[in-house]
């Protein structure tokens, strides 16, 4: 623009002015105010008269409409508007970049079995900022489509999902990037948060709960990062699958219980760190399969079914640091070969001793139980826990082991629980 | 239940009673409720504690204290039995004289410590209700077996064996059969078939009763969910509670008539 | 009169009564004789139904014993080594018995006078001597005031004292027309008290006659002379 100004040579006052115009259109960028009663009472309206930069600020009452913005605008509910979809219609599209949408309600955007239908879309527009938004009965909510830099932050996502085929996901991200996921509350969907193909994302101080499927499912996203998260009560946990680079610090895996829940379930996941996690009354805390070269460390594994479930063919993972308390079974496997270190884990099962007071015990710990292998083998054996002869098995399993992996052992298992 | 027997129920009692070993029995079932609560914290965990306890316990004090005490009851029983009255008040008699006090105290000694701490969920107050109605049924059951045992033997080491053995063969090798049937047909779809090897046996009838209560059924998979199915099923929890009454009955029901054709 | 036909027991492979036939008179005092083994605790504790006879009737008073047991409201018995539920005291223990009983009338309260067992009336069983235990048993026996009195070795283990007492109430009952059946290896005991002699061997009755004829047919002045004559004879038959 301003080699414009300085390479033109005759300078007339329209162009002038036109340029002027330009250069300060951020600086007089307007607001426009849409009201039911008002001049403008619909936000489509509103978007008509509305240029890049401009904000919207709708005030109050609900709006039975479908929009595509496909201006850089920002949009802003006072007094908690409501874009009700009546059943019937994806509510807001987002075509453009930049938009941000703070404080509005979305409601009943309504079932479809055709499409993927949403309260808002974000299709293939970057760095979009969705915020303290509330959204009630949804079938997706939040859907991000191939866009990069969105932000999704704080805000209260609740459906109502009765069935897996008849609910969409709370917030649902494909082909995306660099995206941040923070502080959303998100219950009643099929699962909490879904990534696909998703890159260098941040989860952080999520609470997932009471989905019908999963707290957060992702697959083919690489370099995520998921950071002091809560998922709870998921009808199967968390599953993740097909990444690498994943790291998972802080959160809360609780309560995840059923035959087929898991706290966290990882399948194909790589060079990835899972740390000071917990992992609190879950049918399994982690199950591994075909995971290799983790580093789980500092977690605390509590009242869990079975603290971790790791098959034989995950390779080079470590678990050190971490807190087995009171879980029916701590660690389980289904065979005898192992190929996973376990050290300075704090075990509650541990009946050793520490004479030259190191702080380690001075006996091995074997953290897998004959019962869980007969179980894994034969999952019907199951009836017969707490039975007094398998607690004898155990015992002369522990004294001669002959069909527990001989590798999986804890060489030097903490006295005390790690705080 | 004529008279006689009642009266005879309270003598029982009170001679039970003083012989410390039920105020014994009490004082254990107290004390490790209560370190389980200071130690073990949640109620959850309590009962899942206890309930090991329960299931070895509680069968095998019982049948080794019944049949020791049957066979102590001889004198008793001689001075009754020349008294104007029936042997099947006096084997009732002697059989609620001491079912009742040893239920009583484990009721107490269990129940005291959570009423003093309370249960988190009303969920556990079920399980809870569940581990007491095991114990009173595994306690019914084992004091029958050990009559059944003391009447059938005159010996009185031999039938301190025979309880000893008893109690080995519910709560260890009876589980081992089951265990490697299960092994053995492992291609069939068992949950049925072990279903009934449950119901024929009172310490795993009782074991996966609890098991079901406490949550385990999800552990299970689809075992599980078939034995929740039954179990919870108002069907089930009859069949169960007949076959747990079977358990007392039959034994007792034998044990009565070989008493009645003894010799004193 | 108690009538005895055709009474057999036998435990296992030993044959214990062979054929027991016995009447027994009321309002004498029947003594039970015999070598050990013979089977004198057997033939009473069946009069009691604490045995079952294999084969054989009894029948008291015309009517035979079919399980019913309120027949033995008529009768007081004291076992050869009394033994009761260690934890009751004394008093519990009477009172179990009256319970049991539900005796309507007047107690007989003399021998719990004569041996002063007041004095051990809250003291628990596991307390007392032997000789107390079988003051406590002989109290019971005589305490209903029972037609029939059924005595195994009533003073083994008493002293002097106890035992004079005791003989004494044998006396004063049958005196007062009732019927007692006792068994000892006293035989001064037996020559003081009995009317009627009735001695078993190998589980069968070998005499059964007034203790005088018996005496007298032997040909001895002492019964135990009398009776070491009669096993020889039974030996020799």
């Amino acid at each position: 623009m301003h080699l414009i100004l300085y390479d033109d040579k005759k300078m007339n006052p329209a162009k002038l002015l036109i340029l002027l115009i330009l250069l300060f259109t951020p600086l007089l960028s307007r607001e426009i105010r849409v009201r039911p009663d008002g001049e403008v009472s619909t936000l489509n309206a509103a978007l008509q008269l509305a240029d890049d930069g401009d904000r919207i600020v709708i005030d109050g009452g609900v709006y039975r409409e479908a929009v595509v913005v496909e201006k850089s605008v920002e949009i802003i509910g006072l007094n908690h508007p409501l874009f009700d979809g009546e059943g019937q219609r994806q509510i807001f599209i987002i075509r453009a970049a930049g938009v941000s949408i703070r404080g509005l309600t979305f409601r009943n955007c309504g079932i479809s079995f055709i499409e993927d239908r949403s309260a808002i879309l974000i299709d293939g527009a970057q760095d979009c900022t969705v915020e303290n938004n509330r959204f009630l009965d949804n079938f997706f909510a939040v859907y991000l489509a191939k866009s990069a830099g969105a932000r999704i932050i704080n805000n209260v996502i609740r459906g109502q999902a009765a069935s897996e085929t008849s609910s969409g996901n709370g917030v649902h991200a494909w082909y995306c990037k660099d995206i941040t996921i923070t502080g959303n509350t998100i219950s009643g969907h099929r699962d909490g948060i879904y990534f696909e193909f998703v890159q260098n994302g941040l989860v952080e101080k999520n609470h997932s709960e009471g989905n019908l499927r999963y707290g957060l499912h992702f697959m083919f996203s690489d370099r995520c990062r998921y950071l002091d998260n809560t998922f709870r009560q998921n009808g199967a946990g968390v599953a993740v699958m097909y990444t690498k680079n994943v790291e998972m610090h802080h959160n809360r895996f609780e309560e995840n219980w059923g035959s087929a829940a898991f706290g966290l379930l990882l399948k194909d996941i790589t060079d990835s760190e899972i740390r000071s996690n917990l992992f609190l009354g879950n049918s399994i805390g982690i199950y591994a399969e075909n995971s290799n070269r983790l580093e789980i460390s500092g977690n605390d594994f509590l009242e869990n079914g079975w603290a971790v479930k790791i098959m034989s063919n995950s390779m080079d993972n470590h678990f050190s640091g971490n807190n087995f308390i009171a879980n029916s079974f701590d660690v389980a496997t289904n065979s005898r070969h192992n190929f996973s270190r376990f050290e300075k884990n704090f075990w509650s099962g541990y009946r050793g001793y520490d004479l030259d007071r190191d702080g380690y015990g001075d006996v091995p710990f074997h953290p897998v139980r004959l019962f869980s292998m007969m179980v894994a083998q034969n999952p019907p054996a199951l009836v017969m826990m707490r039975s007094l002869l398998v607690d004898l098995l155990d015992l002369a399993e522990s004294v001669f082991p002959l069909l527990t992996p001989e590798t999986l052992v804890d060489e030097k298992p903490l006295m005390r629980r790690r705080p | 239940m004529n008279t006689t027997t009642v009266r005879i129920i309270k003598f029982e009692f009170s001679d039970v009673l003083r012989s410390k070993w039920v105020l014994i029995y009490g004082l254990f079932f107290f004390l490790l409720t209560e370190t389980l609560f200071r130690f073990g914290g949640t109620s959850a965990r309590v009962m899942l504690s206890l309930s090991n306890v329960v299931l070895i316990i509680v069968p095998l004090i019982c049948i080794v204290y019944g049949t020791i005490y049957l066979y102590n009851a001889r004198e008793f029983m001689e001075l009754m039995l020349a008294q104007p009255l029936r042997r099947r008040s006096l084997f009732g008699g002697l059989y609620s004289g001491l079912v009742i006090p040893l239920n009583l105290s484990f009721l107490v000694g269990v129940g005291l410590p959570f009423l003093l701490h309370g249960v988190e969920r009303t969920a556990h107050l079920q399980a809870f209700s569940m581990l007491l109605l095991a114990g009173v049924f595994l306690t019914l059951i084992f004091i029958a077996l050990a009559f059944l045992i003391s009447t059938a033997y005159e010996d009185k080491m031999k039938g301190l064996g025979i309880a000893i053995l008893s109690w080995l063969l519910f709560s260890v090798a009876y589980d081992g059969v089951m265990l490697s049937l299960i092994y053995r047909f492992s291609d069939y779809p068992l949950e049925k078939a072990v279903i009934a090897l449950t119901l024929l046996n009172p310490v795993d009838l009782a074991r996966t009763l609890l098991l079901m209560q406490l949550d385990i059924a999800a552990l299970m998979g689809y075992t599980g969910a078939v034995f929740e199915l039954f179990f919870g099923s108002i069907m089930g929890a009859a069949i169960s509670l007949a076959a747990l009454s079977l358990w007392v009955i039959c034994p007792m029901w034998l044990g009565l008539r070989q008493f009645r054709r003894k010799d004193f | 009169m108690i009538t005895i036909t055709g009474l057999q027991k036998r435990f296992g492979k030993l044959a214990v009564l062979r054929g027991i036939d016995l009447n027994i008179a009321p309002g004498k005092v029947t003594a039970i004789v015999g070598p050990n083994g013979s089977g004198k605790t057997t033939l009473i504790k069946t009069l009691l139904g604490l045995v079952r006879p294999d084969s054989g009737t009894i029948s008291l008073a015309g009517v035979s014993l079919n399980g019913d047991p309120s027949y033995r409201e008529m009768i007081g018995y004291m076992p050869q080594a009394g033994k009761f539920p260690e934890n009751l005291t004394v008093s519990e223990v009477l009172r179990l018995v009256k319970d049991v009983r539900r005796h309507s009338g007047p107690l007989d309260e003399a021998l719990f006078e004569q041996f002063q067992l007041a004095e051990s009336l809250n003291k628990p069983i596991r307390t007392l001597s032997g000789g107390t235990r079988q003051k406590l048993s002989a109290t019971i026996a005589f305490l209903f005031r029972p037609e029939i009195l059924i005595l195994d070795e009533p003073t083994a283990g008493l002293d002097p004292v106890a035992s004079a007492q005791l003989k004494d109430k044998i006396c004063r009952e049958r005196d007062g027309g009732r019927t007692v059946i006792l068994t000892s290896h006293i035989m001064s005991e037996i020559e003081a008290l009995s009317d009627i002699l009735v001695f078993l061997q190998d589980g069968k009755v070998f005499y059964n006659g007034t203790l005088a004829a018996m005496i007298h047919s032997s040909g001895e002045t002492r019964l135990e002379r009398a009776i070491a004559r009669l096993m020889e004879g039974g030996d020799a038959a």
